[in-house]
């Protein structure tokens, strides 16, 4: 950090109002924070923080039909951008100010080759030839760790991994040597291991050119991994500025602290014993994917491959594995919502995986499922409360029974029981998951089936939604299989943790066991790439010497 | 991607298999007596039946249809029962203004459509956009017909710009030719241009919505670059869709228009054949339009990895 320097970045009492509201709400308010050179600036707040619109209004890309920065400077090398013009803006992107955004999936045109895409950077910026270009776009895709740039440049996004893609989009958002990069939750919609990865390069070429970075992030672990400053967000405002141990060891604002001591740490909490009557046994259960062509060969893809594994009465049991791993087909074979190639799903001893459609209907009331994104998985139209009966009433209860039932459930999540008359948009996310979870309990299951129920949650909200899980567990006694990608979830509320990879079991066992002497490579490696492993958020320390 | 070709030509022949037992089978169940029109109204029951044995119409009908079937697979396609000219060669004569017409109309839309669509994008919920949406949907309202005889009346009736009717090949020179078909293409294409220009907004404007757009503006592209290289392109595939749909449904507008227009094409052919109970014609109309129709479905399956690389066969 060079602080006798002019701060890359100044922001300076800036707020950002909606348009053509006339009461003049603002999403941001008051927001100062300033950036050196060769300085990571870790934004983290909550969903609604405004750290997004924060990140688009130094870009100058607010949509300038619904946001308008109303007062403050945004100061880029000294250069107001508030007041520059739209060309001067243009002129300043991908040369001073760069951006990599979430979504490598969608943040590349489809149908244009990604080495076309970074050579446009060029084309608007430089007047470069074409074959100087060229080299230099094959230097940068180097120096981003690309084997075989040649091929890169002439591929299309869909025929690279994400971890590739967001290689290129790093590639065109700091070929031109931008001095600030701003990174909004660059690295959210990737595995652990490409993660750590892409961490790692942004680091390295942060080093190489001593640029500011920006990084926006939701994630704690992230932060604690690569941050020299933090700035925490809430509700459109700063609550709080300060050096990493300042806000992760020492936070001063009440909300900080709650925001801090609900990261969950791969440290596994103590489990009690448990029962012993298993609920879910899952047997050599395969799943292939095959592909029909009416000519040519034939591709088959093996999605799951010879899965065993128990779910006990009360006991939580987690599948734990990057996108491929096998863990969501393995989920949905047991709720039936895909047909098994081969094994057995034995649910009380009775098999769900070869029942025919009239034999399964009784069975599916003894395996409920939560799925991961609660704005999708209710029903828009439908009463909240119409929603937790409909299984209720499917099944021959009356519809009164029904009714107090839904009622009791809504107390049992933690929720008001006039929630029952109203319509899912008027929940927020940990609110509609929790009615998920009301609707899948109504059914009494043996067995709840929670596929990345937690994932789309803020951290506090994700915090609250375990401990009902864990509550309900206790209460109820029911069996959860736990799909999830992350380890420190899965540490917080598992018993016994399953970890897949390419379809297979690599390793199982309890979870203390897995996640502190684990026996196998690929297990140590998800946990090594675990962001934010080395603190001990809930108590706010580190947990080996890594304070920098 | 040969392959590919291939196997939709092979299954484009049960297609016309059914096309053909279909229409020919319609034809022989609406009332109405070819050999009746052909004899007069003073014929009588004795010169009528001549004219039945003469023309095959006595024969039981699935006999009649193998021997049209046979005939068609040897590549003829019959007579007229009027003229005893050769249908296919009959159709060839009436190919080209028809074609003229058609294809003027294509790119005529395409010229105007896809870039009032673009514009409207780009001013979506502006005065402009509202404009041509508006003259959109009156373009979509008011029939072919009406048009055309607006366009006649003032052009080249009141203006003397244009011919008022007729058509001349084009190895009579450009220009008469040109001149001819300017206000049919332009009465037929109304329709075209409005659906074009819509759906091209739609399409844009919803990829307008995708991240990668809000990465070209981070690039510092203009807007310009944005729409055109970045939008318009991802656009491409439900506009070519309805594209390929408009020049099928093409066919009903150039039998309107050539009546309007007066153009010996193929779609007065149909009229006339029809009026006249001529079977084979309208046979062999059917089934061409019927191929036309499916050509262009291929046409526009194929043109779509050209647009967008994640399309493969």
């Amino acid at each position: 950090m060079q602080d006798n320097h002019l701060p890359a970045l100044e922001i300076d009492n800036l707020a950002v109002q909606v348009v053509g509201d006339r009461a003049g709400r603002h999403v941001l308010e008051n927001i100062s924070f300033n950036l050196s050179p060769g300085e990571t600036l870790c934004v983290v707040g909550e969903s609604g923080s405004g750290k997004s619109v924060t990140s688009l209004a130094v870009m100058g890309l607010l949509p300038p039909d619904a946001l308008r920065p109303s007062r403050g400077r945004i100061l880029v090398e000294g250069e107001d951008i508030l007041t520059a013009s739209p060309s001067r803006l243009r002129e300043l992107r991908a040369t001073r100010v760069a951006m990599i955004f979430q979504e490598p999936m969608t943040a590349l045109n489809p149908v244009e080759k990604v080495g076309e895409q970074i050579d446009e950077v060029l084309r608007i910026h430089s007047r470069l030839g074409r074959a100087e270009r060229r080299a230099k776009i094959l230097a940068m895709l180097e120096l981003v760790h690309m084997p075989d740039a040649e091929r890169i440049y002439d591929s299309y996004p869909h025929e690279l991994s994400g971890g590739q893609r967001q290689r290129v989009v790093i590639s065109m958002a700091l070929i031109l040597e931008p001095a600030i990069l701003i990174a909004d939750e660059p690295t959210t919609a990737l595995d652990v291991t490409t993660q750590k990865q892409i961490l790692s390069l942004i680091r390295e070429l942060q080093m190489k050119h001593n640029t500011a970075v920006l990084f926006i992030t939701h994630d704690f672990g992230v932060v604690a991994e690569i941050a020299d400053r933090i700035v925490v967000m809430n509700r459109g405002k700063v609550v709080e500025v300060g050096t990493r141990n300042d806000i992760l060891a020492r936070p001063r604002e009440p909300y900080t602290r709650m925001l801090v001591s609900s990261v969950p740490s791969l440290v596994p909490k103590p489990r009690g014993t448990l029962r012993t009557d298993i609920v879910l046994d899952v047997k050599a259960l395969s799943k292939t994917y095959a592909g029909k062509r009416l000519f040519g060969r034939r591709r088959s893809i093996p999605a799951a491959q010879d899965v065993n594994l128990a779910v006990r009465r009360g006991e939580i049991v987690g599948i734990v594995g990057e996108s491929g791993s096998g863990k969501t087909t393995v989920a949905r074979c047991v709720v039936r919502l895909q047909d098994p190639t081969s094994g057995a799903v034995l649910v009380h001893g009775e098999d769900i995986a070869k029942a025919s459609r009239s034999q399964l209907r009784p069975m599916r009331r003894r395996v409920q499922i939560v799925f991961q994104d609660p704005y999708r998985s209710l029903n828009p139209r439908i009463k909240v409360g119409e929603s937790i009966i409909e299984g209720l009433v499917n099944f021959g209860r009356s519809r009164d029974e029904a009714l107090s039932k839904a009622r009791n459930l809504l107390d049992l999540v933690g929720l008001n029981q006039d929630a029952m008359h109203r319509y899912p948009h008027q929940f927020s996310g940990g609110q509609r998951q929790r009615i998920c979870i009301a609707r899948a309990l109504a059914l009494e299951p043996d067995i709840l089936v929670a596929d990345e129920a937690v994932s789309a949650l803020d951290v506090s909200v994700q915090a609250q939604v375990l401990e009902l899980l864990d509550e309900i567990r206790q209460r109820v006694g029911v069996g959860v299989l736990f799909i999830t990608h992350d380890l420190r979830v899965a540490a917080q509320i598992c018993d016994t943790i399953v970890v897949m990879q390419k379809g297979r079991i690599v390793e199982a066992g309890p979870a203390a066991e897995i996640l502190i002497a684990p026996r196998q490579d690929y297990t140590r490696a998800l946990i090594d790439a675990a962001p934010g492993r080395d603190w001990d958020f809930q108590n706010f320390r580190p947990l080996r010497s890594s304070v920098r | 991607m040969l392959a590919y070709i291939a196997r939709r030509l092979l299954a484009t022949i049960p297609v016309m298999v059914m096309v053909a037992v279909v229409v020919f089978a319609i034809l022989r169940l609406t009332p109405g007596d070819p050999a009746a029109i052909i004899a007069g109204d003073d014929a009588t029951a004795e010169q009528l039946e001549k004219i039945r044995q003469s023309m095959g119409l006595d024969m039981p009908i699935h006999l009649q249809l193998l021997q049209w079937i046979s005939r068609l697979l040897q590549g003829d396609l019959g007579v007229s029962l009027l003229s005893g000219t050769p249908v296919l060669s009959m159709i060839g004569d009436r190919m080209g203004p028809s074609l003229a017409l058609a294809l003027g109309t294509i790119v005529v839309t395409v010229i105007i459509a896809i870039p009032l669509g673009v514009v409207a994008a780009w001013k979506r919920g502006k005065l402009l956009d509202r404009t041509i949406m508006t003259l959109s949907v009156l373009g979509f309202s008011v029939p072919v017909f009406v048009v055309g005889y607006l366009l006649i009346y003032y052009l080249s009736i009141q203006l003397g710009l244009f011919p008022v009717q007729g058509y001349r090949p084009l190895s009579e020179g450009f220009w008469p030719f040109a001149q001819r078909l300017v206000l049919p293409v332009l009465a037929l294409s109304g329709v075209y241009v409005a659906l074009i220009a819509r759906i091209t907004r739609s399409s844009i404007i919803e990829v307008m919505g995708e991240d990668f757009i809000r990465t070209a503006r981070a690039k510092g592209a203009t807007e310009r670059i944005v729409l055109l290289r970045h939008a318009l392109r991802n656009a491409a595939v439900p506009i070519l869709t309805v594209i390929g749909i408009g020049i099928a449904s093409l066919i009903s507008g150039v039998v309107v228009t050539e009546s309007v227009f007066n153009l010996p094409g193929l779609g007065r052919l149909v009229v006339e054949a029809v009026l006249a109970r001529d079977y084979p014609v309208i046979q062999g109309l059917i089934l061409l339009f019927s191929f036309v129709y499916i050509l262009i479905n291929l046409l526009v399956d194929v043109l779509y990895p050209v647009f967008d690389p994640r399309i493969r066969y």
